[in-house]
């Protein structure tokens, strides 16, 4: 109990005082998760609305395939991603490894599944509902999956923020790919695992809390950007 | 909106292409435990304006990371390992930098007497004697090799060891926290140890023994190998490592009043 | 009057699951007029409305209207029995088929207004379409099919669940489009509303057209004791 104390009291420290390197490490999670966040929606989202939409013949096994990576460990995702962008692996000329896009795009392929398996779901819903009007309209697949989409929107939103929460609460992958080197690739959750390595819990738990509450600080900003909670149950 | 957006991955791409100078070196868990890169790091900086970004791993990593050419040099201490690296032709050459020592961390009520042992062999026989809990690291790191060799030269095989030896598969400061957890002996680096800020009911019982010494070496990835490493930024760095500068602030380096490091690069 | 029309359905057939569910159905549309398309309840009335507007696919048979399919399609509206509405404001969901049409963004807007008006919507433009009540959904949905101005307009059971005054709007409007030249058909429960509206009566039975005929004879004179005894209210399979 009395580290959960200190922990409290050290992320205090840290936050009164701006910490500078608390403040780059904070900057960098925010920046790694945001890009990855961005461009795993743009690939999700879409696909997810056209699964719904779209029958074709391996649909299911599609949806099943996706719903299985959901569950994909971190870890193993970290260590493809490292062989493939390692010197010696396939994609080693673009000299990423140990870069923030390497911890980008190991990000992206862990919330993709995700992003696109929840707004699989919600859009199939939406898709129910729409279904004969959309047909009758005599809309194009485009824009069916433009309106779903746009419909939707606050479901996507949901889903996009569980996705931005698996990705900054993630440190299996991006320790692997980014290498936790200091003042490149450290983020909060490989800081967090370092000090606790140290044994230093009260800096560790402090890290946490500020993890927590920057996790918290997005979540309420997309809320209020977008209005859900002002313009009711939609 | 948009165009934020696009400044913003500018911003995520451009900025591993901004540094001036930079390296990569792998270097091992209790090297970095130790503290003694955050005293040596910015030195690089203002005497070579060099940036070296480490790599924390364990020593099986950092000799892989060396074979793949994902880092420019590596800094670390298990010697038959690095000998077998530089004559794969994975380095060009092995240069002694300093040396630690390893210590016996245990609980203070020293169930096996670790304390009162005249020689490292006699500690290491007297814990599995009493089959006393033991953390083992077991990652394949130098200290783990360092440990099991201890082992074989008291004549043992952990293999043969009962339930009383953990092994955890994790760098130095997880372990010590596994012993801490568990009031068991471990084999530490000394300097993580004095770093180590959650100790319990954990003692350092022995040290000493010439056995012990743990010789950490650097070693250049070889570019005729990997053409992209940055041979010229890793031959620099060697020769201020082993210079009169980095002399004086490993020699110079101690955490409550203890001196981790020995010096002991030879020049050329 | 349309040059889609005259839509010629020849023994179309639809089954579903092995159970014929509509036809062989041969019919001719004629250019002009509000048919009504009555029957009981599994008697096809929906899968005849939805062959006609190309949402059905036939398991045998034909139908054709005049134009190529692709245009027809373009210059048709459907209302649904249960509305459904975009979950946008009630403007949005009169714009969207303007949009979808590729109308500029300034005279979907003026449309859009005029119809909310037109549907005594004018004073709730940004109001949740999920909101409404449900003769407001069904006036909403009526309006945004004839926003698109379609040479025809199908109706299911536009007033199924609706109460008097709200049916009464929506006969309006469907008198005011067929004024202005929209070709109607719809299918109804409500006697009633077919003596109304119809210029002329298609009767189903058990997924056939049982009888056709113009309202003014239709209604006073049926010929088969089936159409007898729908019009007493009698159980008709």
């Amino acid at each position: 109990m009395n580290d959960i104390g200190e922990g409290i009291v050290a992320a205090l420290g840290l936050l009164v005082t701006l910490d500078p390197d608390l403040i780059d490490i904070s900057l960098r999670s925010l920046q790694v998760s945001l890009s990855a966040l961005v461009i795993a929606c743009a690939i999700a989202i879409p696909f997810g609305t056209f699964l719904a939409v779209q029958r074709f013949r391996f649909r299911r096994t599609v949806i099943s395939v996706l719903n299985a990576l959901m569950g994909l460990p971190p870890v193993v995702v970290g260590l493809v991603v490292y062989l493939l962008l390692s010197r010696s692996g396939p994609f080693g000329v673009l000299g990423l490894l140990f870069t923030p896009t390497a911890m980008i795009i190991a990000q992206v392929v862990i919330i993709t599944p995700l992003i696109a398996s929840i707004t699989h779901q919600a859009m199939r819903d939406l898709w129910a509902e729409y279904h004969d009007l959309l047909i009758s309209l005599n809309t194009t697949k485009v824009q069916r999956v433009g309106t779903l989409m746009w419909d939707g929107r606050r479901t996507l939103l949901t889903a996009a923020l569980a996705g931005f929460g698996r990705a900054i609460g993630e440190v299996g992958a991006i320790m692997i790919v980014g290498g936790n080197i200091d003042n490149v690739t450290r983020v909060l959750t490989t800081a967090i695992a370092l000090e606790t390595g140290k044994g230093d819990f009260a800096l560790a738990l402090g890290l946490g809390f500020v993890l927590i509450m920057l996790a918290l600080l997005v979540n309420f900003a997309i809320h209020g950007l977008s209005g859900t909670e002002r313009e009711g149950r939609w | 909106m948009r165009r934020h957006l696009i400044a913003c991955f500018a911003a995520v791409f451009a900025s591993h292409a901004a540094w001036a100078d930079d390296m990569r070196m792998a270097v091992t868990t209790s090297f970095e435990n130790s503290g003694l890169a955050d005293v040596l790091l910015p030195e690089i900086k203002t005497d070579l304006d060099l940036d070296v970004q480490l790599l924390v791993v364990g020593t099986g990593q950092a000799l892989r990371l060396g074979e793949a050419g994902d880092v420019d040099a590596i800094l670390v201490h298990s010697r038959a390992a690095e000998e077998a690296f530089v004559n794969d032709g994975y380095g060009t050459h092995r240069r002694e930098i300093m040396y630690n020592d390893f210590v016996v961390i245990g609980p203070q009520e020293d169930p096996a007497d670790v304390a009162q042992a005249a020689t490292i062999t006699a500690a290491m026989t007297a814990i599995a004697d009493t089959r006393a809990a033991f953390v083992s690291r077991g990652d394949d790191s130098g200290t783990h090799k360092a440990e099991l060799k201890l082992w074989s030269e008291a004549g043992l095989d952990p293999a043969a060891f009962g339930g009383w030896y953990r092994s955890v598969g994790a760098g130095m400061g997880a372990a010590l926290n596994t012993a801490s957890g568990m009031n068991a002996y471990i084999i530490a680096d000394r300097a993580s140890w004095l770093n180590f800020g959650n100790p319990g009911d954990l003692a350092l019982l022995f040290s000493g023994d010439p056995a012990l010494f743990n010789q950490y070496a650097y070693i250049p990835v070889n570019p005729a190998r990997h053409a992209h490493v940055r041979n010229d930024a890793a031959m620099r760095l060697e020769a201020w490592l082993t210079g009169d500068r980095a002399r004086a602030l490993i020699d110079g380096y101690a955490i409550n009043g203890q001196t981790l490091f020995v010096f002991n690069a030879t020049p050329e | 009057m349309s040059d889609m029309l005259p839509l010629e359905l020849s023994g179309a057939t639809v089954r579903r699951k092995g159970k014929t569910v509509l036809g062989p159905v041969d019919l001719t549309l004629a250019q002009q007029g509000l048919t009504i398309v009555i029957g009981p309840n599994g008697s096809g009335k929906t899968t005849l409305l939805r062959v006609m507007h190309g949402v059905e696919r036939l398991s045998a048979g034909s139908a054709e209207w005049s134009v190529p399919h692709s245009e027809a399609r373009r210059r048709q509206s459907y209302v649904f029995q249960s509305p459904i509405v975009l979950r946008r404001s009630v403007l949005d969901n009169l714009c969207y088929p303007l949009k979808l049409m590729k109308v500029a963004r300034r005279d979907r807007v003026a449309t859009a207004r005029d119809w909310a008006a037109r549907i005594g919507l004018g004073d709730a433009l940004a109001t949740p379409a999920t909101r409404l009540s449900g003769g407001e959904r069904q006036k909403l949905a009526l309006a945004r099919a004839l926003i698109r101005k379609p040479d025809v307009l199908f109706l299911d059971e536009p007033c199924a669940n609706l109460d008097g005054r709200a049916t009464r709007d929506i006969e309006a409007l469907l008198l005011g489009a067929r004024a202005a030249g929209t070709r109607i058909v719809m299918a109804t429960h409500d006697m009633g509303q077919a003596r109304r509206l119809a210029t002329d009566l298609i009767f189903m039975v058990s997924g056939r057209v049982h009888e056709t005929g113009h309202a003014g004879h239709i209604f006073t004179h049926p010929e088969t004791p089936e159409l007898t005894a729908f019009y007493n209210g009698d159980i008709v399979e």
